[in-house]
């Protein structure tokens, strides 16, 4: 798959990482340069330095043929906005945008955005292992504790 | 009429008291606790310390019985989630968005937000309008349309001059409106030859501005 990840922070990065290791085509797209520090050593995907809600640099980054889109900046507008141009004006069959304000995840989910909320996702999985209800997150923390032993050892 | 205006800044706050003084009632929504305080002291009890980007503070001021809604923070992708909120979830009749980018408004009306005012659009269009000598007049919108009203002259030593309309290769949906010759008006059939000193009354989508410019002037 050809994917375009808008936001290379910790997750961004992360995911990227993950996605090129999986063989995927990835292009990641940041503000700052010194973001793409956080991607690990030896990816092989393209980096874009620019803005994810301006045309231009959307086009740029290949959204034009781009399976997939994610945007994960630390901004719900911003992450809404890259999102809603990728799917609306470019076509693209599957975004995702993080929005972490629950509400607005879910209002814009209603609106045929892909949308995840960290709070709600985090903070459901926290109440379960709280409250005695370990299957909840068993494969998803087993997978994590996975990707996380993986970059340790590359390190 | 009520206007809720998201958004506080030096924009918002004499867009208030415009408003304010022609007779409107309004609410402001500022999410920064000093400048709210700043325009409850200067416009009175007409602000809410929140950020207008959340469902429920809308609903909390009112949005659900405004006669628009108006964002004009200084980001752009702010305004766009203010107005969809307000579409969506207030069913406000407009919901009127500042862009920035300019770019912004082509994009902002595939997401289905009509009104955009674009600052740099605007003083553009005023420059444009103080220099006649480049002989192309953004003159205005057309409220309700995706077009805009051009003056155009047709300039010694331009590719237009002596073309017959139909030559110009206007862009698709653009539309001559007349021809101003020595003070008359002129039928804009698509076989009249321009002349130097020819003024031209288009109609364009706005998108098309920088083709109709490059169709006349080369």
């Amino acid at each position: 798959m050809k994917i375009v990840i808008v936001g290379c922070g910790r997750t961004g990065a992360f995911l990227a990482g993950l996605l090129d290791s999986g063989g995927h085509e990835v292009t990641t797209v940041d503000l700052e340069r010194s973001s793409f520090t956080h991607l690990p050593e030896g990816f092989k995907g393209t980096t874009i330095l620019g803005n994810g809600t301006d045309l231009d640099v959307l086009r740029q980054a290949g959204v034009e043929k781009a399976d997939a889109l994610l945007t994960l900046t630390q901004g719900d507008n911003r992450n809404l906005m890259s999102a809603q141009i990728a799917k609306e004006i470019f076509g693209v069959k599957q975004v995702i945008a993080k929005v972490n304000d629950p509400i607005r995840a879910t209002t814009y989910r209603e609106h045929g955005i892909g949308t995840f909320s960290r709070t709600s996702i985090i903070g459901t999985l926290l109440e379960a292992m709280l409250m005695g209800d370990p299957e909840v997150g068993k494969v998803l923390i087993q997978k994590a504790k996975a990707h996380e032993a993986q970059m340790a050892e590359r390190v | 009429m009520y206007f809720v205006v998201a958004g506080g800044g030096e924009v918002g706050f004499h867009l208030a008291k415009a408003l304010l003084e022609s007779g409107h009632e309004i609410m402001v929504i500022e999410s920064d606790r000093r400048r709210a305080a700043f325009i409850e002291e200067q416009l009175g009890s007409v602000v809410l310390n929140a950020p207008a980007d959340e469902g429920r503070f809308q609903l909390e001021a009112g949005c659900q019985r405004a006669d628009a809604v108006i964002a004009v923070t200084g980001e752009d992708p702010v305004n766009l989630v203010i107005c969809q909120l307000a579409k969506w979830n207030c069913s406000v009749p407009r919901a009127i968005a500042r862009v920035n980018d300019p770019k912004n408004e082509i994009v902002f009306k595939a997401l289905g937000i009509d009104e955009t005012i674009s600052s740099t659009r605007v003083i553009m269009s005023v420059i444009e309008q103080e220099l006649p000598s480049s002989g192309f007049l953004p003159l205005m919108p057309l409220t309700g349309s995706h077009l805009e009203l051009i003056e155009a002259e047709i300039l010694a030593g331009t590719p237009s001059a002596g073309k017959s309309v139909r030559a110009l290769n206007l862009p698709r949906g653009t539309a001559v409106g007349g021809i101003v010759r020595k003070g008359g008006v002129l039928h804009a059939d698509e076989e009249v030859l321009l002349e130097v000193g020819d003024r031209l009354v288009i109609l364009a989508p706005t998108k098309d501005e920088a083709e109709v410019r490059k169709a006349l002037s080369g």
